[in-house]
């Protein structure tokens, strides 16, 4: 019996967190900060033997545990990563750490609480990252809906109850008809591993039907364009920190959701309704990012930057329909759905370093409206450049991660459909469009709020969870290569999987 | 010989990257003398590995085609980051770091005064690296990585003074334009992927003629096949307009002007502006097959060429002259791209990349002398205070206006004599008539810049005068630097460039059989002394010359013949001050229209109709119906028993209407009754 490694990823930032809330109290702020801290960066030192020790020459599930957890209904305790999963359970220790480093000075109030609701949630994330029971990650996925009701709900801004209302109902509406899937596939495989799934066949109305409960469950997470309205609502009421996670972790199970779930559990409904998801990806891009430019609140507009992002990410899963219809060749969809996948986690970091931002200048100045800015670069130069990178990888400028992900769909796009590509590309002229049009009246210019003549650059705890986030920028768009390598193995798995003939 | 290669083209493109870190992030540590000691040292190794490189592949034909590593794989597609270095890249090398390297020490005496200095240096070394980067790539994708590079650092630059508005403003639409651009780019480079299976340049040029051959096309619009190498071209090519400023995205360079002068002598006339040429040129096997795209590029360049050079005519800032002239001269490379004749556009481009930073930097030498006045208007007779400002720029204003022995002579008549020669091309009878004319537009406006700064009344006012001298010696250096090549070496170059065969480009540039128009002006060329006395008899030369004329008598001789023209012309007057209305139209269509149909999508699609009516509006419903439901549990038992009766009644009902053997009917049978 090995380590385990994945348990450990599980539960020690669980009990972290239960730690954290009995020792820490507002006036021992700085000891909750500490554990939390101890605690996360322990998360990310676990995260050196998961990437070090991880086999790229597989796509079967590694370090793999199992253990029996309700035997009449056959549920298993069992979780193992491959290279879809595995990256995301690093993504999601990074991010608590920079969550952690972020709220250091901004949240003063129930400190221990914050600091443990966050290392709740990184244990959770891991978990739905990690499980292979199909019931297991079911649990995970809810319980990670508590933490992030409660941060929005109690460190929220002034509309809280309404954002954290409006964005439970949305994901538990999802989840709900996700759960009857997950039972009509386990009633009809009599087990609750994924891998199970995976070998049923249905009838095309069936493949349907699960498609649709998936996609409801899965939409809503990423979130594609119908169902997107929560997130503004969300982002701009929660507390920097929940923001951060909200972008950077759980859209992200929107689409792995697709990815573990719909592509290979329901080939042929994918196949059959391909045009649909990437309709849907094409409006998030476009339609969105014109949204996104009549945004007056900062926090709005990088909130539906991220639907846009994200539209990249669901067009790079089911561009692969289209392309292998075109091109006939398995080989040639990889590097759409490698696209995807960067530009999910690229989206972590850039956008989540926005939000960081976003929350450090309305800690200071109270206002998330670009209105009432102005000039700050003369007053915070370290902050006004980091953003300024930060900007750029939300824009997709080579030499950054955006740039990776967005750069490999459209590529890869083309080849299925030139309409499709043109469409997509756009967003190389919209992204900059608002991006920079709000850079440059919140850093740029004169002086206009006497408030910001008293502003200080950053401090320690935010260069440092600014610094991690610019590092994987960097990181990823000089060598994309040490994030793609990882993939292959997986993404040839699931291709294959992904245009099996499921029909009985 | 490949390893020397190799090894000095990475210290070429590595040290001002090496810089570009030292000052930017350490700058405070270094303090501002360092940074600029570093800055200018690295950029001085630089410079001096070009000059090697240059030997090893131009003389010695030396070249390099190798990668340094694998950026990323993905299924059936490598990208690589990678070096070729043959003729071409060194040529470009060398005037990438020779002008980076003068526009370095200028900045030394430019920026003295300003806050930002360490900053400044790191941003001009990281242009630098990231334009080493574009000349260097073997790939598309490291050509797109340095060409967003570039466009970066200028943003940066062009706002450089961010508290300045209008340097912000041009910052950023500088940016807008050049994604314009990019995003034609990015669909040649997804093209090129789809069609080729690499972006490597060799292989890519190499199954390009098959391809053509194959007659493969795309329908963009069904029903209208477009053959696939012309619209990789295309696509390509509006890239290249962005980048290289050419009509309609030519509108963000005249803005770009907010920014330092040195950038604007670097950026926005040396190099960066010139890499859609360049980029043109690089990819000569791919556009040598489709005459299509040939003819596009040819006369979009020729239209800029002429119009954007006459609105060089009504401007009265300094550096915008200079701005509208650089508009031109990259029309006229760009029509020496269209006629195939893309050696003329290189050896243009840098001969160009040394008068015009000449100008750039005179220019700013003038500025920094008049305390950043750049108004024409209130300037006049600087020739007294600033000799050697005022030799320089002449000899830019000459070398500009294409007289000869200057180096603008030799390469912008070689381009005109080219387009002039290719009658076979569509558009090329139109090419040479706005070439012909911008010749006199380019001479006239040049040398009103030139009169109305040094020449004429002293237009400032004495507080300025008794400071007004000549700048200091890091400034005048580079300018004197840059004097030495404006004038010899067109004469020197022209023949080993445009006329030897094999030329200096070698195989670098690739030309059709029957496209190639320089080898019959070759015939023709006979020395540079035969070449300079030939062209009292040709037609550009005598619109140069009646150019500066007719700029002399309106600028000194009868000033009053201005007021003249401008009435007799105003119509004229008012389409080139408006610049032919493309800043409005851009204003008020594209830029408002597009914020305006934003609001309208996030007021009324999204908030409205999406959130408050269908998400919200469901919430309602359920909370209406809940409360109507409510009122139903009344508490009193007579309602229930009510509603109960009710019930049954209706039920009984339903049976007796609907069912065959209605209870109601067996009931009514029984004995019961």
């Amino acid at each position: 019996m090995h380590f385990p490694l994945l348990s450990s990823l599980i539960w020690l930032p669980v009990i972290g967190g239960v730690i954290t809330m009995m020792v820490g109290d507002d006036r021992r702020a700085n000891v909750a900060r500490w554990i939390a801290a101890i605690v996360a960066i322990i998360g990310l030192l676990l995260c050196i033997p998961l990437y070090a020790n991880f086999s790229i020459h597989t796509s079967a599930m590694q370090f793999v545990e199992k253990i029996t957890w309700i035997k009449a209904y056959g549920v298993n305790y069992s979780v193992g990563v491959d290279g879809i999963s595995m990256p995301m359970i690093i993504l999601t220790n990074i991010t608590t750490l920079v969550v952690v480093f972020a709220s250091w000075k901004t949240i003063r109030t129930k400190v221990a609480q914050y600091m443990a609701a966050f290392l709740i949630m990184q244990g959770m994330m891991n978990g739905v990252f990690a499980a292979t029971d199909a019931l297991l990650f079911y649990v995970f996925w809810e319980a990670m809906l508590i933490p992030i009701y409660l941060s929005i709900g109690i460190w929220g801004s002034s509309n809280r109850s309404y954002a954290s209302i409006k964005f439970f109902m949305f994901t538990f509406f999802g989840s709900a008809l996700m759960l009857i899937a997950i039972l009509y596939l386990r009633i009809h495989t009599d087990s609750f591993a994924i891998t199970s799934f995976y070998k049923l066949k249905m009838t095309m109305a069936v493949q349907i039907f699960v498609f649709i409960a998936f996609f409801l469950a899965f939409a809503v997470k990423v979130p594609m364009w119908p169902t997107h309205t929560w997130l503004p609502d969300a982002h701009t009421e929660a507390p920097a920190g929940g923001s951060v996670v909200l972008a950077a972790l759980m859209l992200k199970m929107g689409v792995y959701g697709f990815l573990r779930f719909s592509l290979p559990i329901v080939p042929n409904a994918c196949q059959h309704l391909y045009w649909f998801m990437i309709v849907l990806s094409l409006i998030a891009i476009v339609y969105i990012a014109y949204i996104a430019i009549a945004q007056t609140d900062m926090k709005r507009l990088i909130a539906y930057s991220s639907v846009a992002h994200m539209g990249f990410a669901t067009l790079g899963c089911f561009m692969i329909y289209l392309i292998i219809q075109h091109t006939g060749n398995l080989k040639d969809a990889y590097m759409s759905l490698e696209g995807g996948m960067v530009q999910m986690l690229s989206h972590a970091f850039s956008t989540g370093a926005l939000f960081v931002g976003i929350g450090i200048l309305y800690d200071k100045l109270h206002t998330r409206m670009i209105g009432d800015l102005g000039g700050i670069t003369a007053k915070m130069p370290v902050f006004a450049s980091l953003m300024m990178l930060f900007a750029m990888a939300n824009v997709g400028l080579p030499g950054t991660s955006g740039f990776v992900g967005e750069f490999m769909v459209i590529l890869s796009a083309f080849q299925g459909s030139f309409w499709v590509a043109v469409i997509a590309a756009t967003t190389v002229i919209l992204s900059a469009c608002y991006t920079l049009w709000m850079f440059k009246r919140v850093f740029f210019g004169g002086i206009t709020n006497p408030q910001i003549e008293t502003l200080t650059d950053i401090g320690f705890h935010d260069k440092v969870a600014l610094g991690i986030l610019a590092f994987m920028v960097l990181l990823i768009g000089i060598y994309p290569e040490v994030l793609l390598r990882v993939f292959h193995a997986s993404v040839g798995h699931l291709l294959a999987l992904a245009h099996v003939n499921k029909l009985p | 010989m490949a390893e020397t290669i190799r090894t000095l083209s990475l210290i070429i493109v590595l040290a001002p990257l090496l810089g570009a870190i030292l000052a930017g992030l350490f700058g405070k540590v270094l303090g501002r003398k360092t940074s600029h000691r570093v800055t200018v040292l690295l950029m001085f190794v630089a410079f001096f590995a070009a000059c090697w490189v240059w030997k090893l592949t131009v003389l010695d034909h030396g070249y390099l085609n190798s990668v340094l590593y694998i950026w990323g794989e993905s299924g059936n597609f490598t990208f690589n980051i990678g070096f070729m270095i043959d003729q071409l890249t060194a040529w470009m090398m060398l005037l990438v770091t020779f002008v980076s390297l003068l526009v370095h020490i200028y900045s030394i005496g430019y920026m003295a005064d300003d806050s930002g200095y360490q900053r400044f240096f790191s941003y001009v070394s990281l242009f630098t690296f990231s334009m080493l980067l574009l000349v260097t790539a073997n790939n598309f994708l490291q050509l797109f990585i340095g060409w967003e590079g570039v466009g970066l650092v200028s943003y940066l630059l062009i706002g450089f003074w961010y508290t300045k508005e209008a340097a912000i403003f041009g910052s950023f639409k500088a940016f807008i334009v050049n994604r314009v651009g990019d995003f034609g780019f990015i669909i040649g480079i997804a093209a090129v992927m789809t069609y080729f299976g690499t972006l490597d340049y060799t292989t890519v040029f190499a199954k390009a003629p098959a391809l053509a051959k194959a007659g493969t096309v795309l329908a963009v619009i069904p029903g209208a096949p477009w053959a696939v190498l012309t619209f990789i071209c295309l696509a390509l090519f509006i890239g290249a307009m962005g980048k290289s400023a050419q009509m309609p995205l030519h509108v963000w360079l005249p803005e770009s002007m907010e920014g330092p002068t040195p950038i604007s002598a670097l950026i926005h006339a040396a190099t960066m502006v010139t890499a859609g040429v360049f980029m043109v040129a690089r990819l000569s096997p791919m556009f040598e097959l489709s005459p299509t795209a040939l003819s596009v590029v040819l006369v979009i360049g020729a239209t800029g060429a002429l119009f954007t050079g006459l609105v060089a005519f009504v401007q009265h800032d300094i550096k915008r002259v200079i701005a509208y002239s650089t508009l031109s001269q990259l029309g006229y490379m760009m029509a020496a791209m269209g006629v195939s004749a893309y050696a003329a556009g290189i050896f243009h481009l840098m001969m160009h990349g040394c008068f015009k930073a000449l100008l750039f930097l005179a220019a700013g030498s003038v500025i920094l002398g008049m305390h950043h006045e750049q108004d024409m208007r209130k300037m006049g007779g600087l020739r007294k205070y600033m000799p050697i400002t005022y030799i320089t720029f002449l000899i830019g204003a000459l070398a500009l206006s294409a007289i000869p022995p200057f180096a603008g002579y030799y390469s912008k008549d070689a381009i005109i004599e080219a387009v002039g020669a290719a009658s076979n091309i569509p558009g090329s009878g139109y090419a040479y008539v706005c070439l012909v004319l911008g010749a006199f537009v380019t001479a006239f406006y040049i040398f009103r810049a030139f009169f109305l700064t040094f020449h004429g009344k002293e237009r400032f006012s004495a507080e300025v005068k008794q400071h007004v001298k000549e700048s200091p010696w890091v400034v005048w250096l580079p300018l004197v630097g840059l004097a030495i090549p404006s004038v010899f070496a067109g004469a020197i170059l022209a023949y080993p460039l445009l006329y030897a065969s094999p030329s200096w480009f070698g195989k670098s540039i690739f030309v059709a059989k029957g496209n190639n128009v320089l080898a019959t002006l070759a015939e023709h060329y006979h020395g540079w002394f035969a070449y300079a006395l030939h062209s009292v008899t040709t037609a550009p030369f005598w619109a140069a010359v009646i150019g500066i004329v007719s700029a002399w008598v309106l600028c000194l001789l009868v000033p009053s013949w201005r007021d003249v023209l401008v009435k007799r012309l105003s119509w004229i007057y008012f389409i080139l001050v408006k610049k032919y209305g493309f800043d409005d139209f851009n204003q008020v269509v594209i830029a408002h229209g597009s914020k305006r149909f934003g609001e309208f999508c996030y007021r009324v699609a999204d908030a409205k109709i999406l959130d408050d009516w269908i998400i919200n509006g469901s919430g309602r419903a359920v909370r209406f119906g809940a409360s109507v439901v409510r009122r139903l549990q009344t508490g009193y038992l007579y309602h229930y028993v009510f509603v109960m009766i009710l019930g049954l009644v209706v039920f009984v009902g339903w049976f007796e209407l609907f069912e065959t053997h209605s209870v109601l009917a067996e009931m009514l049978k029984s004995k019961y009754f």
